[in-house]
């Protein structure tokens, strides 16, 4: 086929990770324009384009922006050094040997030979059926990401009265946007005993508003065969399972979802890239590369993350470490992820990224994230070398809901004798 | 204005009324399909098991035995005709203990009475070997290797299409309320007005037995019985390759582990008699027995990769068996049309037209083009085929649903061809926009900008399904 180019560096995704990561790699020594950003929507910045909000970029900017201000900084700095993007154009498959296909509008089907992929697609929301909750399947069930944006992009509104089922953050945020838009949010059901979105959310979007969160509570029903016309909640035993007899009926019109977020990594398991069963996300070593040579991965995709901040960072490491792999040639690479260290998570954390430590190739502090899988009250988190703890920090909160990192040192796993690092969380 | 008068009228565009109206349409006839629903395919045969079963369970010298097995031998060239997707995987019975052997055996040699070809016994071991994911605990399965799956959507459509491109009407939104007989016609008084018609053909499905009432003094009851299913993830479609269903015991029917010709797995569906006609909820109940008895059947049931689910009404008519018949002079019946009522449909389609045209002394007429062509999915083609559609309308190079991959191009299809699509649901059937692993959260305010678009209509018009299905209220502040 005559519809090919050849790329150094082929990012997937035009969201927050793949700019941070396109600005990285071109900032650090990859010409502009042997760099490909591919975008499936119509424009750059992602998901953040429907994040009207305010609470991006306090990390990075020390400044509060709303996502379309946070995204725009990074468009611009892509700009400016003139990095090559395609708009509408969806990535259909990528192989082992990094050949990705994809089709757009403009230039139909195509092919880009890269030397180098970095992963950025995002992440889904799970849906309705994947909770597989019953009733009748009417219009007004939305997830919370859809209803968004339905009201922050198409400037309408998907309900009046509206029950919200699960915590996380974007469907925090839209407890809030649906009821400055005049709509009447009765209540947030959370399956688990604790939320999944960030504290700050539920201060400023429930509890400023008077919307009650009902912790170990579920959707048992939904009602309405055309429309929406009110669901069943009820209290969950701690095994999760509904407890008969505390079933609430509650009117409303339109069910939102926020009930967790996929990495989307079809694509990636197209390519032949393992992935971790906890984070739905690919194994990554070090340099954030897959278990592919020269096919690395950051934001959401590897994890989700719940603040951008974090994103532009590991999608900076991301750009730096491809933009090495191109420049280092078409040098025999070990396989991604074997040798090295082992990172293991125990004890209340539930993974860490990345999972494998190549010392010799690792920058010289090095920012290793995880999440726990409950809530932990003056808690430390601890780090062992092999046997031997080494970092031993009390936190006085920690929750499923925020991310946690922990820093390792390159001079640290100079000439070891140990071949294990554990993230752990203890008691004391 | 001369009122309309109508050779024939169809209550009903499921996929028996459709599959009658295509039939009636290689006849010289004025022929009118009336639909309560907003498409075709928006009851029962739009939420089943979409097997294209072989024949070796309904009684001998049954209707359903009858239609079956021919129905199923019609598949191939209805397919091919229509632009269905269509695959012969085979069946298999699973059978778990040793003392149900004899059933097993029965269900064999009914088989073979009713004409089903290539029957055969196998051991577990057999079995297991065909299909490795099956459970330790099988002893023995009946292989039907004329069993098959099919689109169940694609098939009405392309039924209900093809009679259109042949002159039939069609009506939609446009449920019967009352008959009555008057100088040898029909009149229909429908929620559009009046229809006057010679013949009249019941395809009403859950509610056939509400329109002979209309008409005749009551002969049968239609009881709607509730299916519910499970959907999963095609990262789970090829657990087994072939249908399989358990050997009907006195613990009850036991239920179906297959894929679908488009690559999920679908598993169920329970059995439960209900009074509701409009009732297609699925209950906490349905759903965890439909999993418990996968469990029986595979050893690994991917509960996690479960995308959706749903549920159907069969229409069960007390008769035991399909209702095909001239109730009344010019009043016919295709009631009763439960399972296996898919795979029956191009036979009942023929079977019911030839009953009609003959009373109604119709002549075929010479035009009759049997051939549709479906929505192109562009998943379906070659590399350069695909490039080449692109370039022809750039419309095929914007993807609207990632999951599925489906483009603008072909959803604009779906809308604009004859009988197309006006809601939400109607592009899903046609195109699986929104039948992915993210059921629609991403495409859905696409595919409803497509729709205002392409239908001229203002975005709070945009419905899901039927009426009151809109989907947003009005302008944000």
């Amino acid at each position: 086929m005559e519809n090919k180019i050849t790329k150094s560096l082929v990012i997937i995704g035009g969201g927050p990770a793949g700019l941070a990561a396109a600005v990285a790699a071109a900032e650090n020594g990859l010409p502009a324009e042997d760099i490909l950003i591919l975008e499936r929507d119509g424009r750059l910045g992602g998901i953040l384009n429907q994040c009207i909000h305010n609470g991006f970029g306090l990390h990075t900017f020390k400044e509060e922006l709303t996502g379309p201000e946070y995204a725009a900084r990074f468009e611009e700095r892509a700009k400016a050094l003139h990095i090559p993007y395609k708009l509408g154009a969806m990535v259909l498959s990528i192989s082992p040997e990094k050949v990705v296909t994809a089709v757009s509008r403009e230039d139909g089907l195509f092919t880009v030979e890269a030397g180098a992929v970095i992963l950025a697609m995002g992440c889904r929301e799970r849906s309705r059926g994947a909770l597989n909750i019953p009733g009748f399947r009417p219009a007004g069930v939305f997830s919370a990401g859809t209803a968004q944006r339905l009201v922050n992009m198409e400037g309408y509104m998907p309900g009046r009265e509206v029950v919200i089922l699960g915590s996380g953050d974007i469907g925090l945020i839209m407890a809030r946007r649906m009821t400055l838009e005049g709509a009447k949010v009765h209540v947030v059901a959370e399956l688990q005993p604790y939320s999944g979105g960030l504290k700050r959310n539920i201060v400023q979007c429930l509890d400023d508003f008077g919307i009650p969160l009902k912790l170990s509570h579920t959707v048992t029903e939904i009602h309405g065969k055309d429309r929406v016309t009110g669901v069943t909640i009820s209290a969950v035993d701690d095994k999760l399972k509904p407890i008969p007899g505390t079933e609430e009926y509650y009117s409303c019109d339109t069910l939102l979802l926020s009930v967790g977020l996929i990495p989307e990594n079809e694509l990636t398991l197209g390519a032949g890239a393992p992935l971790s069963r906890v984070t739905n996300g690919p194994v990554v070593n070090e340099s954030l590369e897959t278990g592919v040579p020269g096919i690395f991965a950051c934001g959401n995709v590897l994890h989700v993350h719940d603040l951008v901040d974090y994103v532009s960072e590991e999608a900076a490491q991301a750009g730096r470490a491809a933009a090495k792999y191109v420049q280092g040639g078409s040098k025999e690479t070990a396989e991604p992820l074997s040798g090295g260290i082992k990172l293991e998570a125990k004890g209340g954390v539930r993974y860490t990224v990345p999972s494998i430590i190549h010392p010799e190739n690792m920058p010289d502090t090095l920012t290793v994230r995880f999440r726990v899988g409950g809530i932990y009250k003056n808690s430390f988190i601890s780090v062992y070398f092999g046997d031997q703890r080494v970092q031993h920090r009390k936190k006085t909160v920690m929750a499923p809901g925020e991310m946690e990192q922990v820093l390792l040192k390159k001079a640290d796993l100079q000439n070891i004798d140990f071949d294990t690092v554990t993230v752990t969380v203890e008691a004391e | 204005m001369e009122k309309k008068r109508y050779d024939a009228v169809v209550i009903g565009a499921g996929v028996t009324g459709s599959a009658i109206a295509r039939e009636l349409s290689r006849y010289q006839a004025e022929i009118c399909v009336l639909e309560k629903g907003e498409d075709v395919c928006t009851g029962t045969s739009k939420a089943n098991s979409a097997i294209v079963h072989g024949g070796f369970d309904a009684k001998t010298g049954s209707l359903k035995a009858k239609m079956n097995v021919l129905g199923n031998r019609m598949m191939t060239q209805v397919a091919e005709e229509l632009d269905v997707p269509f695959r012969r995987n085979g069946a298999f019975v699973l059978c778990f203990d040793e003392n149900d052997m004899p059933a097993l055996d029965e269900l064999y040699e009914r088989g073979v009475t009713n004409g089903v070809e290539n029957l055969k016994i196998l051991t577990g071991d057999e079995a297991r070997e065909m299909e490795p994911a099956l459970s330790d605990t099988v002893v023995a399965a009946l292989f039907c290797p004329s069993s098959g799956i099919v689109c169940p959507f694609e098939l009405t459509l392309g039924f209900a299409e093809n009679a259109e491109k042949n002159g039939v009407e069609f009506k939609f939104e446009c449920g019967v309320q009352n008959i009555r007989r008057e100088n040898d016609l029909y009149i229909l008084e429908t929620e559009q007005g009046e229809i006057e018609t010679r013949a009249v053909i019941n395809a009403a499905g859950v509610h056939a037995d509400e329109i002979h009432d209309m008409l005749l003094p009551h002969a049968f009851t239609i009881t709607p019985r509730r299916g519910e299913y499970c959907l999963c993830d095609k990262n789970a479609g090829n657990l087994v390759d072939k249908t399989i269903f358990q050997l009907p015991t006195k613990l009850g029917k036991g239920i179906l582990v297959t894929p679908t010709v488009h690559g999920n797995l679908l598993l169920g569906p329970t059995a439960e008699n209900i009074e509701d006609r409009e009732d297609t909820a699925t209950t906490q109940s349905g759903l965890a027995f439909v999993l418990e008895k996968a469990g029986m059947s595979v050893k690994n049931v991917p509960s996690r990769q479960i995308i959706t689910s749903f549920s159907g009404l069969r229409a069960c008519a007390d008769r035991g068996d399909f209702i095909l018949e001239e109730s009344a002079p010019n009043f016919f019946e295709a009631a009763g049309i439960e399972s296996p009522g898919l795979t029956s449909a191009p036979a009942i389609g023929v079977y019911m037209a030839e009953m009609a045209a003959k009373a109604l002394g119709l002549t075929k007429k010479e035009s009759f083009n049997p051939v549709r062509h479906g929505v192109v999915h562009l998943n379906s083609l070659s590399v350069e085929e695909r490039a080449e559609k692109i370039r022809e309308n750039p419309l095929y190079g914007s993807i609207v649903c990632r999951c599925e991959t489906i483009s603008e191009g072909e959803i604009v299809d779906a809308i604009r061809r004859p009988l197309g699509a006006k809601t939400l649901d109607g592009v899903k059937r046609r195109t699986r926009a929104g039948m992915g692993r993210c059921q629609a959260g991403f495409c859905s305010p696409r595919v409803m900008d497509i729709l205002a678009r392409e239908l001229n209509l203002p975005l709070t018009a945009i419905r899901k399904n039927e009426k009151g299905s809109e989907i947003v209220f009005g302008k944000t502040k």
